[in-house]
């Protein structure tokens, strides 16, 4: 019996093994970098997500929407945590259209803390006629949307290069070698001292890929941090519960000569 | 039920039993004799009846933020990810529950085929349980669909659309199933509906699931029938609540540590991308749990037959009590049983592996292979085993060793030992 396991074994690591370089000759491996948030314990970079959301908003906000995120949201713990008066100085930067008000009519106002992150376009046809066809993905919950998460997008950003020799590109389309197919309709969004950072960080690629891919990272996990202090808490009660539950069984089943 | 009359000790219990026996049944659940020897393997039952508890439980409080139509359903549970207070943690406890459920479910299947308990006299448990299966997976697949993502949508098109495999009304069934000429609204809000409904047919199965356990009682790692009462047995209360909780306890450790640090592992990507019928996924792939049955359909090059050769893959196994002809029930003493056991269990692993990969290539050739040999388990092997294979000596209870004083009784504790006392 012990035969045939090992040969189930062996025939099932191979089949991996195969799949696994095949799809190594696809995409090559993520680039690495310390994303704070990942681990037991893992939380946000306060000021790398005060950064990301400059990124965000200077550079991204120009054609990707994030319209499942609030200004309120910047201020809550958690996120940011920009002081509500930043908030709302960030929210009275942009102008959203109410209405109808008492006579009829709509009317434009600055938007408030309770507002959603205001769109780049007004419809997703908008959207496709300013970019050669392409949508550019709304960006609220894109690491979770990506096989990949944080280190696929921070990668993708970072990907661009000439094509290799053989490789032919339409107008308005991109060689990337993290991209499915490599061909991207979006152009390298960013390069060194792009923005200039409010901190005074120095804005490299690197610092604002690793920034932004922070920043989306939050908005797709809003509640990642109290997810991991909770499940830090919930585990350790369990595992307690669990020792006591043993002991208390072996007591119970030592009146037994059978064995638990 | 009981091998003994209950009577309350109590004035009032006396009367209100005579009227309604609550106190009888409770009387039955605590006292009823189980055999001492169950292993850790016998815990899944408890396990499955939380896990359906906290679907149930989790799934009333999502209901109440959720809202059933194509137009809101994915920013509502954008909704209950972001506003709801603990949203998050209903939403990811739901959807690793459900993956959680099916774990616990195959296991208690795959238990059930090693120790025969679907043999005589217990057959009609079995079946129920069957049932509960399939419903399972039609709440599951279901319930997949409601986040209207991008597997949501293509993974609802792609199953109803096998109904259209069925010859001269085929087509006309799916589109009154889908309430329209495609998946869309309607689809949307029949599947919450029957999403919300069948759990608590689950229930009520898993209520005479259970009843059809206490009528012979539980088959034990040696599967012989014993005497109840007696010192083979303890009763249920103490002992096994007692065991039932501590591995319940282990499960929602592992539980715990998908729902809070890594509740996307077992979900797809392409499902946090609302769902747009104008654009198809690369590969669309139901989860994890219904991998084996996607191969299976797949592997059969005609439409009609993949469907036929899916739901008979699941039917065969209503037909197993009466496929497997051997008398002696559990694969301790069944030296070449327990051989192809490990080899279906492998063959479904397989047929998992090879549903995630692309219907092509070697992986087709492989899905075609796994899929004969599924069959084949059940409607070769195991009529054949049940007449060829040479059986060892069954002991005459738990507590006594077999005759000519082979150590199969330490041998009924636990799998490993068994191991070694046969080698």
């Amino acid at each position: 019996m012990s035969k045939l396991k090992n040969i189930f074994l062996v025939f099932i690591f191979s089949i991996i093994a195969i799949n696994s370089s095949n799809s190594a000759e696809k995409s090559p491996p993520f680039l690495e970098t310390k994303w704070t948030f990942k681990g037991l314990f893992g939380k946000f970079d306060r000021a790398s997500l005060q950064r990301g959301y400059q990124v965000y908003t200077e550079v991204c906000a120009s054609c990707h929407s994030m319209k499942y995120l609030t200004y309120r949201n910047l201020a809550e713990k958690g996120g940011p945590e920009f002081s509500e008066a930043e908030a709302k100085a960030i929210a009275a930067g942009f102008e959203v259209t109410d209405g109808p008000d008492s006579t009829g009519e709509m009317f434009v106002r600055p938007a408030k803390l309770s507002d959603k992150f205001v769109m780049p376009y007004a419809n997703e046809q908008e959207a496709k006629a300013a970019n050669g066809g392409a949508y550019p993905p709304d960006m609220s919950v894109l690491v979770k949307a990506r096989k990949g998460g944080a280190d696929y997008i921070y990668s993708l950003l970072l990907g661009y290069s000439e094509p290799p020799e053989g490789v032919e590109l339409d107008d308005g389309v991109y060689y990337n070698k993290y991209m499915y197919g490599n061909k991207i309709k979006m152009p390298a969004p960013l390069s060194d001292d792009l923005i200039e950072y409010t901190d005074g960080t120095k804005a490299t690629a690197e610092q604002m890929s690793k920034d932004v891919t922070n920043f989306l990272m939050w908005s797709a996990e809003p509640h990642l941090e109290q997810r991991h202090k909770t499940g830090f808490r919930v585990i350790a009660y369990l595992i307690i519960l669990t020792v006591l539950v043993y002991f208390t069984m072996k007591k119970i089943w030592s009146r037994v000569e059978s064995k638990v | 039920m009981s091998d003994h009359e209950y009577t309350p000790s109590s004035k009032f219990g006396k009367w209100f039993n005579d009227r309604l026996p609550l106190l009888t049944l409770a009387n039955h659940l605590t006292d009823y004799p189980t055999p001492k020897n169950l292993n850790y393997w016998w815990t899944f039952g408890g396990i499955l009846t939380f896990c359906l508890i906290t679907q149930i439980v989790t799934g009333l409080v999502l209901a109440m933020h959720y809202i059933a139509h194509a137009d809101m359903a994915f920013s509502s549970v954008e909704h209950i990810m972001r506003d709801v207070n603990y949203g998050w943690l209903l939403r990811y406890v739901h959807a690793n529950g459900a993956s959680m459920f099916f774990l616990a479910v195959y296991i208690h299947i795959f238990r059930s085929l090693f120790y025969g308990s679907y043999k005589s006299p217990r057959e009609i448990i079995w079946i129920l349980g069957i049932i509960i299966y399939l419903l399972m997976m039609a709440a599951a697949f279901m319930g997949y669909v409601l986040p209207w993502g991008q597997m949501s949508f293509w993974g609802a098109t792609v199953i109803t659309n096998l109904f259209s495999a069925i010859p001269l009304v085929g087509e006309s069934i799916t589109t009154w199933l889908w309430g329209g000429y495609s998946v869309d609204n309607p689809t949307l809000t029949r599947f919450f509906t029957l999403h919300y409904l069948i759990p608590f047919l689950i229930l009520g199965l898993v209520v005479l699931h259970i009843w059809a356990l206490h009528v012979p009682g539980n088959n034990n790692p040696v599967g012989i029938d014993i005497k109840k009462p007696s010192k083979d047995t303890v009763p249920f209360h103490p002992y096994i609540v007692i065991k039932d909780a501590f591995a319940l306890l282990m499960f929602c450790i592992v539980f715990a540590l998908f729902v809070f640090y890594q509740p996307n592992i077992l979900g797809h990507a392409d499902n946090y991308i609302e769902a747009d019928p104008l654009v198809t996924p690369a590969h669309i792939v139901p989860e994890w749990y219904l991998l084996p049955f996607y191969a299976i359909l797949r592997s059969v090059p005609d439409k009609l037959m993949g469907v036929v050769a899916m739901l008979s893959a699941i039917l065969i196994l209503a037909a197993l009590p009466w496929l497997d002809t051997s008398k002696v029930r559990s694969a301790v003493f069944r030296p070449l049983f327990r051989q192809f056991y490990w080899i279906l269990v492998a063959d479904v692993l397989i047929l998992g592996y090879v549903g995630a990969m692309p219907a092509e290539g070697l992986y087709l050739l492989i899905a075609r292979v796994a899929t004969a040999y599924y069959f084949a388990h059940f409607l070769i092997i195991l009529p054949v085993l049940g007449w060829k294979e040479k059986t060892t000596p069954l002991p005459l209870s738990i507590t006594e060793p077999v005759l000519g004083g082979s150590p199969n009784l330490a041998a009924a504790r636990s799998d490993e030992k068994i191991e070694k006392t046969i080698k």
